[in-house]
């Protein structure tokens, strides 16, 4: 019995995956629970394993290919099994839910062809087939008609005949490129995916295509014919395509900026006792090879502020505020194309250490794409720090449904007049981004006095 | 100009067994009365294979208006033009077009008169002068014009007679062509076949004028006839030859008529636009063919047996020419794109929808 | 060579055809005694007489359909419409009897004549009098249409369209009557272009710019600002559009593989869709970029100076358009 293999949504807000890679190759034996695929969701790489045993007999969706949640990617059934049933189902998301009863109905049209004459089946089922061909129960017993009807079942193979063409050449067809450069490269013998077109949308055109042939084993050096060439250093842009996450952040920075309602608090910290702090703790943590950031003073300091300040530890729910008794502090991390945010939970409980191995550790999994989506929703408030770029200042939209996010700038020297001196202090800027659905001027003006307070004077968070 | 409704009413005076009859010849009448049965016998034959499924979409029958036919074509000569509307095939017999020809037209057959490109309503033979069968109403009447204009241009002894219904007397197309009729003085004779409905509209309901006064403002001369009366009818007609001959100019004739069918064999023959009451009675006292027989029977010109035989001298033909159209066979396929254009020029493209690059035959 | 204007070129063909076939005549509005609205059939009166060169009364419905009578007739009727906006009034005429009769007849009545008068826009005559009718007549089989842009292709092309044996439009343009050209000498013999036969009025290697009638002086306009740019443009005039010479048209594809549709009437199924179309059909591998199309704004033609400019095809335009399918910096419309 085969197993249709579906993109499945393997993160909250996923919506369609694009395939890595495929770990299993058609032909592989596979076995319940074993890793197939590697997918890319919006968020992270994720695994993708197989849901029955057999042998992986047919890919749908190649490598590099993006298929929405529901869409049957790949089909896993028994080595000589016929799945041309299955394999012309591909379709939307329809198919995720009812993949017992195809399997069922590919099996009954079997079954029906080699025992036809078995009247005390009583198939009713079967039996209404027969005698009304063209009623609209025949849709139902499509699969069941001994005798198919000519005009649509033709149609239907033809067609999807044709979708699996498609599908099968999509690498093929992936290359956007002129007619007269595909007939030229042909010609020419240049594999087109091998160029960069340099017409809209990366389309290969045929200048390019004579570029190659040119510079190709002749070596000929003729100047660039003017109208429709430009040299590479004047290339004014680059085409990238989105990925899965750029699609994703997107989508939601829009969705925040739209609608959430933000206004921005900017607050400037003394860290001279920071300074003095982190030194002494860090001395302590050397013999055990460990080290705190700035960061993770931070992170610890808005925990344990916002513990104090639920009203700001929210979520705006659309017809309710949701405010959290413990802070689960998103992070934001940057990543090779984009940025992330896990979650250090429960952070207002937890010592400097610990929140600094955390912080390290998820960082680390998200660069390589590895966190689980646990790891990274579900924050009631995030900090977003771009001090190591040297930003002195700056503001970050807020993650919805979050109510909030601190944007904590650089810390750095500057003069300031400390009773009546000019003196030369360590100072650092925090701008909190605030939902003003759920956080007004005033309450977020305490929240960020509380946490100046405790990181100008350490002790407070022990009041 | 000539009124000739008073020769049609004098018609009726004098001695009854002779009554109209003066002038014409025994055998020329009922050579009249044998043309009409043709023509009735054609169109019933038309009816009937319509009827079954050999003729298709429109055709429009003549039944009743046999005496237009034959009194506005008979006194022709072979090259003089007749052109026409939709309602066609009476008056190409009248012109001489061979009925086999007609009929197999009218199945769309190659060897039909049109090579079954035209159908009922584009019946054409130009070595008869037939000149069409047009099925936009009023559109042959500047055609006719051009015709009469070709005429006068090379100095030719020759008229065209141009029959319209008379709804086409409310196109623009009329008045601007009789307008032109009657500057230059083209040798034409437009005829109304004046059968009081333009399809389903009763002709005074659309008309704040008679047909007759409908040319009066366009200066060509106009004239009114029993048109269900041949003799009447074929009287006028030579006369008023002979005066567009003479180069008088243009001439025009409310031809008083009748349509014992329906619009076209999809029309019901009476209904909400005329009574059952008013076809019956018009059959019954105004058939031009049973007028012309009821009066040779009276001048002792016919017997019955005569007529019977008649009957089955026509029928005959038109069984041959069913039994023609029959067995003619149906163009080829290159047919399709034969005689779009009469001159394939040297360079260029002259058809765009790709068959010949379809891999079709 | 003589140098001549296009309106003594058209009178040159008209006064040759009339002189060499007795059975050819000219009708129209203001065509004899007023010498033509246009002054294209000046002294032809003088010439010919009145049986020939005939004033008609202003129905354009009833002397167009004159004109197809007396060509089945077998006469070869000139038909001159003031402008052709004014034929819209004879279509009828036009499309279900010049056409059609040939065909209907099952090919004994041919019907050679020539419907002919300036089409498109002049300058602020606004919508009614301002529009580009090639559409309406190339549309139907049966018909023929010619549309030169130059006082050569003018005369050659009238006198093949007069002999022709099928009904032929032939446009011209009333802001072409005074352009001047080069034209053969009389006494150098019979100048007749064969219809259905492009031709190349500018060279180019780059871009195919392919237009009718009146737009040639356009197209190589725009060539002429390209060729500072840098651009090779080539302009081929299509001058007859039904037969359309296609061969020259897929000549020019494959050499520059970038093509620009200028016209002047309106885009939707205009000639520029249909060429296009036959390009995609017939020279799909040999293109480069989409092709574009240059037509007027698909509005009415307004009055207002400045809008109308804004409607008409340009220079200007066709340089964006060229640039577009070129891919070239800055040159989105």
């Amino acid at each position: 019995m085969a197993t249709k293999v579906h993109m499945e949504a393997l993160s909250p807000t996923m919506e369609e995956g694009q395939i890595v890679q495929w770990l299993k190759g058609e032909g592989d034996e596979v076995s319940s629970g074993e890793v197939i695929a590697e997918i890319e969701t919006d968020k992270a790489t994720m695994e993708l394993v197989a849901r029955g045993d057999g042998v992986l007999l047919k890919i749908l969706t190649q490598e590099g290919g993006t298929a929405p949640v529901g869409e049957v990617i790949a089909v896993i059934g028994s080595e000589d099994e016929d799945i041309s049933d299955l394999v012309g189902g591909t379709g939307g998301g329809g198919d995720a839910d009812d993949d017992g009863e195809d399997e069922e109905s590919a099996d009954a049209s079997k079954e029906d062809d080699e025992d036809e004459d078995e009247g005390e089946d009583g198939d009713e089922d079967a039996d209404k087939a027969d005698a009304s061909e063209d009623d609209d129960d025949a849709d139902d017993d499509e699969d069941e008609a001994s005798i198919p009807d000519p005009v649509k079942d033709v149609d239907r193979s033809d067609a999807d005949e044709k979708k699996k063409e498609k599908k099968d050449d999509g690498d093929e067809t992936r290359v956007k490129a002129s007619p007269v450069a595909r007939r030229l490269a042909e010609a020419e013998g240049i594999d087109l995916a091998s160029l960069e077109g340099s017409g809209p949308g990366g389309r290969i055109v045929k200048a390019d295509v004579e570029t190659a042939v040119r510079e190709g084993p002749a070596e000929k050096d003729e100047p660039a014919k003017a109208p429709d060439r430009r040299a590479p250093d004047e290339e004014e842009y680059e085409d990238v395509p989105l990925s899965q996450m750029r699609k994703t952040i997107a989508r939601r920075l829009v969705e925040s900026i739209g609608p959430v309602p933000h206004f921005f608090l900017t607050i400037d910290v003394d860290m001279g006792r920071i300074v003095e702090a982190r030194e002494r703790i860090n001395r302590q943590l050397e013999k055990d090879g460990l080290k705190i950031s700035y960061n993770d003073i931070v992170l610890k300091t808005t925990a344990l502020a916002l513990s104090r300040h639920p009203e700001c530890n929210a979520h705006w729910g659309g017809d309710h505020i949701r405010r959290f008794n413990r802070v689960h502090l998103g992070v934001a991390v940057a990543i090779d194309d984009g940025l992330i945010t896990p979650i250090v939970r429960d952070a207002e409980r937890k010592g400097l250490v610990e929140i600094a191995q955390e912080v390290r550790e998820l960082a680390g999994r998200a660069r390589e794409k590895k966190l689980k989506p646990e790891e990274y929703t579900g924050a009631s408030f995030s900090v977003s720090n771009l001090g190591m770029f040297g930003i002195e200042e700056f503001t970050a939209v807020i993650n919805p449904p979050e109510a909030g996010i601190l944007a904590v700038g650089a810390m750095e020297e500057r003069a300031v007049v400390v009773d009546g001196e000019i003196v030369v202090r360590p100072r650092m800027k925090i701008t909190m981004s605030c939902d003003h659905r759920v956080i007004d001027g005033a309450m977020g003006s305490a929240f960020l006095q509380t946490l100046k307070g405790i990181l100008e004077e350490p002790l407070t968070a022990f009041v | 100009m000539t009124d000739t409704s008073t020769m049609s009413r004098e018609a009726g005076k004098g001695d009854e067994s002779m009554a109209g009859l003066e002038g014409f010849e025994k055998d020329q009448l009922k050579g009249f009365l044998k043309e009409m049965l043709l023509y009735r016998r054609f169109e019933e034959k038309a009816e009937e294979a319509y009827a079954i499924g050999k003729i298709g979409g429109f055709c429009h029958l003549h039944i009743g208006q046999e005496a237009v036919a034959l009194g506005f074509i008979g006194p022709l000569r072979q090259d003089d033009y007749v052109i026409t509307a939709y309602r066609d095939h009476t008056q190409a017999l009248a012109k001489g077009v061979d009925p086999n020809g007609v009929m197999a037209e009218l199945y769309g057959r190659d060897s039909g008169s049109a090579r079954g490109k035209g159908g009922s309503m584009h019946i054409f033979d130009v070595e008869k002068g037939f000149m069409g069968g047009h099925g936009i109403v009023g559109a042959q009447v500047p055609l006719a014009a051009g015709l009469g204009f070709a005429i006068k241009y090379r100095e030719e002894d020759r008229v065209c007679v141009c029959f319209m219904g008379d709804a086409a007397v409310n196109q623009g197309a009329f008045h601007e062509a009789l307008n032109m009729a009657a500057i230059w003085k083209l040798p034409v004779l437009f005829v109304v076949e004046n059968n009081e409905y333009g399809m389903g509209t009763a002709f005074s309901r659309v008309s704040a004028l008679p047909v007759k006064e409908r040319a009066a403002g366009l200066g060509v001369p106009a004239h009114h006839v029993n048109a269900q009366d041949i003799l009447a009818t074929w009287t006028l007609v030579e006369e008023l030859l002979e005066k567009i001959r003479a180069g008088e100019g243009p001439q025009y004739v409310d031809a008083r008529t009748y349509r014992f069918k329906g619009h076209s064999m999809s029309d019901p023959v009476s209904g909400t636009y005329r009574s059952k009451d008013e076809v019956e009675s018009k059959v019954k006292q105004e058939d031009p063919i049973s007028l012309l027989r009821d009066r040779l029977f009276d001048a002792e010109f016919l017997t019955e047996d005569e007529l019977e035989e008649m009957d089955r001298e026509v029928r005959a033909v038109v069984d041959e020419a069913a039994e023609f159209a029959e067995e003619a066979p149906f163009p080829a396929r290159e047919e399709l794109y034969n005689h779009v254009y009469s001159e394939v020029n040297e360079h260029g493209r002259l058809f765009f929808d790709g068959r010949d690059r379809e891999g079709e035959d | 060579m003589q140098t001549i204007t296009y309106r003594e070129a058209l009178n040159q063909a008209l006064d040759e055809e009339m002189e060499r076939d007795d059975t050819v005549f000219l009708m129209g509005e203001e065509v004899a005694e007023y010498d033509g609205a246009y002054k294209v059939s000046k002294g032809l009166l003088e010439k010919f007489g009145d049986r020939r060169v005939v004033d008609s009364p202003i129905a354009e419905l009833g002397f167009a359909g004159l004109g197809v009578g007396a060509a089945m007739g077998g006469l070869r009727p000139v038909i001159e419409f003031m402008t052709f906006n004014f034929s819209i009034l004879a279509l009828d005429q036009v499309i279900n009897s010049a056409a059609k009769t040939f065909y209907m007849t099952g090919g004994q009545i041919p019907v050679p004549m020539v419907f002919r008068g300036p089409t498109g826009a002049a300058l602020q005559l606004s919508a009614q009098h301002s529009q580009a009718c090639e559409t309406w007549y190339v549309h139907a089989p049966g018909i023929k249409l010619v549309t030169p842009g130059t006082p050569a292709d003018a005369k050659g092309l009238l006198k093949a369209a007069i002999r022709d044996n099928d009904p032929v439009a032939f446009m011209e343009g009333e802001l072409l009557y005074n352009v001047k050209g080069e034209v053969p000498d009389v006494d150098d013999g019979d100048f007749v272009i064969p219809l259905g036969k492009a031709d190349v009025k500018r060279e180019g290697s780059d871009v195919s710019i392919i237009t009718h009638g009146k737009m040639v002086h356009v197209a190589l306009q725009a060539a002429k600002k390209l060729e500072k740019d840098g651009v090779d443009a080539e302009v081929l005039d299509l001058r007859s559009l039904r037969p359309l010479d296609v061969e020259a048209i897929l000549a020019t594809v494959h050499k520059t593989n970038r093509v620009v549709y200028l016209e002047e009437g309106w885009p939707y199924a205009g000639i520029g869709a249909q060429i296009a179309a036959t390009i995609q059909e017939e020279a799909f591998d040999y293109l480069d970029a989409p092709i574009l199309r240059v037509t007027q704004a698909d509005v009415p033609m307004p009055y207002a100076k400045n809008l109308e400019q804004m409607a008409k095809p340009d220079a200007d335009r066709v340089v964006r358009a060229c640039n577009r399918v070129l891919y070239r910096n800055g040159s989105a419309d």
